[in-house]
């Protein structure tokens, strides 16, 4: 049902070690299903994310976060889905953004310390995932894993 | 990197949040103006932000929101007269579309204005 449907996973700062945990989980799962995924990113999340899947594996297709945003604002591109993973502010303002310039249906995955208070921020429209994962990711993992597609 | 950082700029606030970003610039402009995440800025910059996202005019001087996802969000300003007439451009073209689609004919229409001038006084 989903066969070559676009799903989005936009990572923000690679600070907080459970994201990229998530970010491969994710995309494996979703790549099952039948997704079509990409993963954006910064130049370091990118980095990270190549190192630890060496053969592209897990992860086929990777872009730089802000030339997305400009594809998706020119109209080059687009997608159905879109997590979005924050555990800060700046995440939270990106996730905004998305928000606004996108079709795609939107989650709003939010992690780390502050996770609650960040998830109440967040007023614009999006599905949002709560946990107060930082290292261990199941707490995340167990959330996004209840998500239907 | 956007060509941003590659410009003579000045950093007002660095490493803030978004909310008192958006605050700094409405307290620091001459004129303010809102515009939708997206909005292109210096050929390839693509303003982030949480809608309303507010870009400020002090003289010749353009201020906005730059935001960077590992070190949060910077007002910055740099001086460009061409990009300042566009974000008024910009808003003379919301406000045509606004009258176009009824937008402030709507308000005027508004059942609960005063009907007279004595309406008016009463309350």
């Amino acid at each position: 049902m989903s066969e070559g449907k676009k799903a989005l996973l936009v990572m923000g700062c690679p600070e907080v070690p459970v994201q990229m945990s998530m970010v491969i989980y994710l995309t494996h799962k979703l790549k099952k299903s039948g997704w079509d995924v990409t993963v954006a990113g910064t130049d370091a999340a990118v980095k990270l994310l190549k190192v630890a899947d060496p053969e592209s594996y897990y992860v086929q297709k990777t872009v730089d976060l802000d030339e997305l945003i400009g594809n998706i604002v020119e109209k080059k591109v687009d997608f159905d889905v879109c997590f979005a993973f924050m555990h800060s502010d700046a995440g939270m303002t990106y996730g905004a953004t998305f928000s606004a310039i996108s079709r795609a249906r939107l989650f709003a995955v939010v992690f780390g310390k502050n996770a609650e208070a960040l998830g109440e921020s967040i007023d614009y429209p999006a599905e949002k995932i709560v946990a107060k994962a930082t290292h261990n990711p199941n707490p995340l993992k167990n959330k996004i894993d209840k998500v239907a597609l | 990197m956007s060509c941003i950082e590659q410009m003579k700029y000045k950093l007002y606030l660095e490493r803030t949040s978004f909310k008192d970003a958006r605050e700094y610039i409405e307290k620091n402009s001459e004129e303010v103006y809102y515009v939708d995440p997206g909005y292109k800025i210096f050929k390839d910059y693509y303003i982030i932000g949480v809608p309303p996202v507010a870009m400020g005019v002090r003289g010749t001087e353009m201020l906005f929101t730059y935001v960077k996802p590992c070190h949060g969000t910077f007002v910055m300003g740099i001086d460009s007269e061409e990009e300042i007439a566009r974000l008024r451009e910009n808003e003379k073209e919301k406000i045509k579309k606004s009258l176009k689609s009824g937008g402030l004919k709507g308000k005027a229409d508004s059942g609960s204005a005063p009907a007279s001038f004595s309406e008016m006084y009463k309350k």
